[in-house]
């Protein structure tokens, strides 16, 4: 399989699948044999391209030209590798637990969910690749439109509130902030195209670069960068394993791949350390990290309270790539990675807490290790890697990117690493100790533990996380591979 | 001499010369099949034509033989050919879905003469387009009128006739002003040729009367093309036509005036006025905004989903005019893509309540509830057709409010206020589409229950859910192909400020 071939099989396998799914619509065992096998076949897919891009090859692929000087075509870089890599792998472990997870509920319209799912990772494949800001928005905005019906897929009135502000924020800032960014981008610089090193150099200065970084941080809405954040507290309406795979990984991961993608490949560091105009997003993106964290703490919710923690933990990502230092790079790149595996894990636990037992509130979980010791353990190591405590995926990134923050003697970034971490251990580890050691109400009846299917996906990504620890030289490597460029 | 030569005359005599013959045709159906057959003639020698133009090659055919400028001169450009496509375009579309509730509206014995109407209102429209002679176009512009305000009146209800006679006299109004104009330009040039007239209007010394007659053309043809604050009559005119005469009007009619003034301010006016460019834009420029905000401001308040898309036109004629008003080729390519990407949008949407309108009692916001259960096709469609009018990406809207937004970065600072003012629309027709949207899907469909209305949803008429998808699918085709129209605008846009040097 040529590495040209291999990108449009990536972005038409999943495209296709939702046409099978769609098809398969009166049987509900062929169409989840189905996503899954697309599912395996995307990562299969996915995974050819690897090797070459550590390596140091590009693979490229060109669709079209749009207008002049502006085409729809797709090169793979490693961060963009990174990111397809993450969705595709997760997106098998999430369709085993999407199928135990419908039919323990017995949710309704299970077709539309499964190919509405489908086109959603088409659209995160072409995110991944795209080559340059016009072909990644094209493909943005089809991620958004995609996943509108997942989030509305209960139908009731108050879901549907929650998922007009879903839609309303991310397609208006997108089309009010982020469009006009490009396009100023491509007026100035004459081109769209991702470039090493960014392509501003020389044709924009002063000012004008911290609001044209301003337009795009806040016009990636998924991104979810205070005051642009509450699209993801509202998307918890949407069933769990859409919250679990697209608002903790494939969407949200989409904003902040996209942000640093333009810090990286539009603006470049080089021009941004010159700038103080674009200081501001560390401070941004500090006050997110505190503010989500402090939110957090008051949620009763379940699904609430990872939303905001996610929303902090995006912010992670967007501080540690605008400290602009090469060990805070890495620390960005790898924290996408290691909240990607946590946070799959605590959703896929909040799921499985509600399909054994319909409980979805923090002071209904007293004791509930006992009943569901597989699900607490996966949550308590999904919880210890957002803290950042080792042995999890979560220690290496906050170490890389405080390192990072060292580096510079960003005291900013450093204090808001340690405050936030204070904060995240104080909303975690009470959940963890009621649940293990708090006394059962006597009155409710026992539920055991939750579908297999579940149980075993979570464990998958719970293992991961811990995996992340010991076998982090991949990632690293692939990290390596983007700074040789 | 081949009848390949005669494709301009053509174009106007084909739909011209059906009309009369269509009143002939007594007998359900006949007289659809005949207008349809001579709309889709007039859409196949409309793309023959366009493919010459594509070369950039100008068609100069003199009528009767007589040469110009004395003769009748039709004369076919990059941007007749365009609006020229876009009015056969939504004539031959609108006239395919509209043979049952036209049939359902009119009964049999009217029904010849109302698609003799529509086909002169083509005629006359196609006219316009294709003419280089001055005056012609008045005649034009009268002949699809006249016909236009018939079409209006025939809509459903009584206040049909009245928005029918409101158009009726700020039509005539403009047309007068308009035939002021030409007056005027005649008295100093002695001409009527487009082309002669420019290159007359050179050697005219006392150009007093030039700047009186520029004054009156162009105010005749705002009021005729629904520019803000002259937009009045035009939210009446769409909601209460019959749902198959706005789509064709919401396409094209609107576009044919401005593009009248676009050809007579740039290309006669523009070289040879002092001041004129300053002038244009510091007046119209100011207008566009207003327009688009005040247009948007409505359109996300309003209940009836017909006058709601009336709003919306009101705004998307600023974009057009405020890409015009920039003043040089990349404005003017913006305006002239939106003008067409514009008609698609529009075109499809009213299409979709036409197909909605067939099995809802009204045409208020509540009145769509939970359609869209019954209807997935003509929703669905709604949908992209709605995506083109926001502008994502993937839609022609996306295309032609790219070049827009780009042209305005390029003015400085005013430019960003004009693209501030975009963006803001852009943020409106998504408040705006979506409270359409939101109601056909999720809203509670009243009696839907019954057996009798579920029923009666199995019937939409086949050719109009297929003309509905053929515009929605050009929504998207023009989305991702964009060459056609956006070279012809590049075209159209170099020539009406080529001579500017």
């Amino acid at each position: 399989m040529t590495p040209t071939f291999a990108i449009g099989l990536s972005l038409l396998l999943p495209a296709l699948g939702a046409f099978a799914i769609a098809a398969a619509d009166s049987r509900p065992n062929l169409r989840e044999t189905i996503t899954v096998l697309v599912a395996l076949a995307l990562a299969a897919t996915v995974a050819t391209l690897l090797p070459g891009v550590m390596a140091g090859e590009r693979p490229e692929l060109y669709l079209g030209e749009l207008l002049p000087g502006i085409s729809i075509a797709f090169k793979v870089e490693p961060l963009g590798m990174l990111y397809a890599c993450l969705a595709s792998g997760l997106w098998i472990v999430n369709s085993i637990y999407s199928i135990g997870y419908m039919r323990g509920n017995s949710e309704k319209h299970q077709t539309r969910f499964y190919v509405c799912f489908a086109i959603a990772l088409a659209a995160v494949m072409g995110i991944a690749f795209a080559e340059n800001l016009v072909t990644l928005f094209l493909f943005y905005e089809i991620l958004t439109l995609s996943t509108y019906p997942l989030v509305a897929h209960k139908g009731d009135s108050n879901t549907i509130a929650s998922a007009r502000v879903y839609l309303g924020i991310l397609l208006a800032t997108s089309v009010g902030l982020l469009l006009p960014a490009i396009i100023w981008t491509y007026s100035v610089a004459d081109t769209v195209s991702f470039v090493p090193g960014g392509i501003l150099t020389g044709s924009l200065t002063g000012p004008g670069v911290g609001l044209l970084l301003a337009l795009f941080v806040f016009g990636i809405g998924k991104a979810a960068v205070m005051p642009v954040h509450r699209w993801l507290p509202a998307a918890m309406v949407a069933p769990t394993p859409v919250s679990a795979l697209l608002h903790a990984v494939a969407v949200v991961k989409a904003g902040v791949f996209t942000v640093t993608k333009v810090i990286l490949y539009i603006f470049g560091t080089g021009l941004l350390a010159q700038e103080p105009s674009s200081n501001w997003l560390i401070f941004a993106s500090a006050f997110t990290i505190l503010a989500a964290s402090i939110v957090a703490l008051r949620q009763q919710n379940l699904k609430r309270m990872l939303a905001y923690s996610t929303i902090g933990q995006l912010s992670y990502v967007i501080m540690a790539a605008a400290v602009l230092t090469p060990l805070a790079k890495i620390g960005a790149s790898i924290h996408m990675v290691a909240h990607a595996f946590g946070k799959i894990t605590l959703f896929f636990a909040a799921g499985a807490i509600y399909t054994a037992s319909k409980k979805t509130e923090l002071n209904q979980l007293r004791g509930i290790g006992t009943q569901m010791p597989w699900t607490m353990a996966a949550f308590t190591i999904g919880a210890l890697s957002m803290i950042g405590v080792p042995p999890t995926g979560g220690f290496v990134s906050k170490w890389f990117i405080l390192a990072g923050a060292f580096q510079s003697d960003n005291y900013v970034a450093i204090f808001t690493i340690i405050v936030s971490t204070a904060l995240n251990a104080a909303y975690f580890l009470p959940i963890i100790f009621a649940a293990w050691f708090a006394k059962p109400d006597p009155q409710l009846k026992s539920h055991g533990e939750a579908p297999t299917a579940i149980v075993v996906a979570l464990s998958i990504t719970a293992l991961a996380t811990l995996g992340l620890f010991f076998f982090n030289q991949p990632v690293l490597d692939l990290e390596r591979a983007l700074m040789d460029q | 001499m081949s009848i390949a030569s005669q494709l301009p005359a053509l174009q106007i005599v084909v739909p011209l010369l059906v009309a009369p013959l269509t009143v002939l045709l007594r007998g359900s159906g006949l007289a659809w099949a005949a207008a349809t057959a001579a709309s889709a003639m007039a859409f196949a020698i409309a793309v023959a034509l366009t493919l010459t133009a594509l070369d950039g090659a100008t068609i100069s055919y003199d009528m009767g033989g007589w040469p110009a400028p004395y003769g009748i001169e039709l004369r076919l450009d990059a941007f007749s050919a365009l609006l020229l496509l876009l009015t056969t375009g939504a004539s031959t579309l609108s006239l395919l879905g509209a043979r049952d509730s036209i049939a359902e509206l009119m009964g049999e014995s009217r029904e010849p003469l109302f698609y003799a109407a529509w086909l002169v209102a083509l005629a006359g429209l196609c006219g316009i387009a294709i003419t280089g002679d001055a005056f012609n176009v008045f005649v034009f512009m009268e002949i699809s009128s006249l016909a236009t305000y018939v079409l209006i009146a025939a809509g459903p209800d009584r206040r049909a006739l009245t928005a029918a006679f409101k158009y009726l006299i700020m039509g005539t109004v403009g047309a007068t002003f308009y035939l002021i104009g030409v007056g005027l330009v005649y008295m100093m040039t002695g001409t009527l040729n487009f082309a002669d007239m420019e290159a007359r209007l050179a050697e005219v010394d006392e150009v007093r009367p030039i700047v009186v007659a520029a004054g009156f053309i162009t105010i005749g043809l705002a009021l005729k093309a629904a520019i803000f604050p002259l937009h009045v009559w035009l939210p009446n005119a769409y909601s209460s036509a019959p749902n198959l005469v706005t789509v064709f009007i919401a396409a094209c009619s609107t576009k044919v005036a401005l593009y009248v003034l676009l050809r007579f301010d740039f290309f006669v006016f523009h070289g040879n006025l002092v001041g004129h460019a300053f002038q244009f834009s510091s007046f119209l420029a100011p207008l566009a905004v207003l327009g688009i905000l005040v247009g948007s401001a409505v359109a996300v308040v309003e209940s009836n989903v017909k006058r709601l898309l009336a709003y919306s036109s009101v705004a998307q004629l600023g974009y057009i005019l405020l890409g015009a008003s920039f003043g040089d080729v990349a404005g003017m390519t913006a305006a002239i893509t939106l003008m067409f990407n514009h008609g698609l949008a529009k075109g499809a949407l009213f299409l979709a309540i036409a197909a909605l309108a067939m099995h809802t009692r009204g045409h208020t916001l509540a009145d769509l509830s939970g359609a869209a259960r019954q209807m997935p096709w003509t929703a669905a469609a709604l949908v992209i057709a709605g995506a083109s009018l926001i502008g994502i990406p993937g839609t022609a809207g996306f295309i032609s409010k790219w070049l827009l937004l780009q042209a305005a970065l390029q003015q400085g600072p005013l430019g960003v206020v004009a693209a501030v003012a975009v963006v803001v629309g852009s943020l409106a027709a998504l408040a705006y589409v979506w409270r359409i949207i939101e109601p056909l899907y999720f809203g509670t469909a009243e009696g839907s229950t019954a057996g009798g209305s579920t029923a009666a949803y199995t019937a939409t008429p086949r050719l109009l859910l297929l003309a509905l998808w053929l515009a929605a699918g050009a929504n998207v085709y023009f989305g991702l192909i964009p060459a056609v129209p956006v070279s012809l605008s590049e075209l159209a846009a170099a020539e009406l400020l080529g001579h500017l040097r």
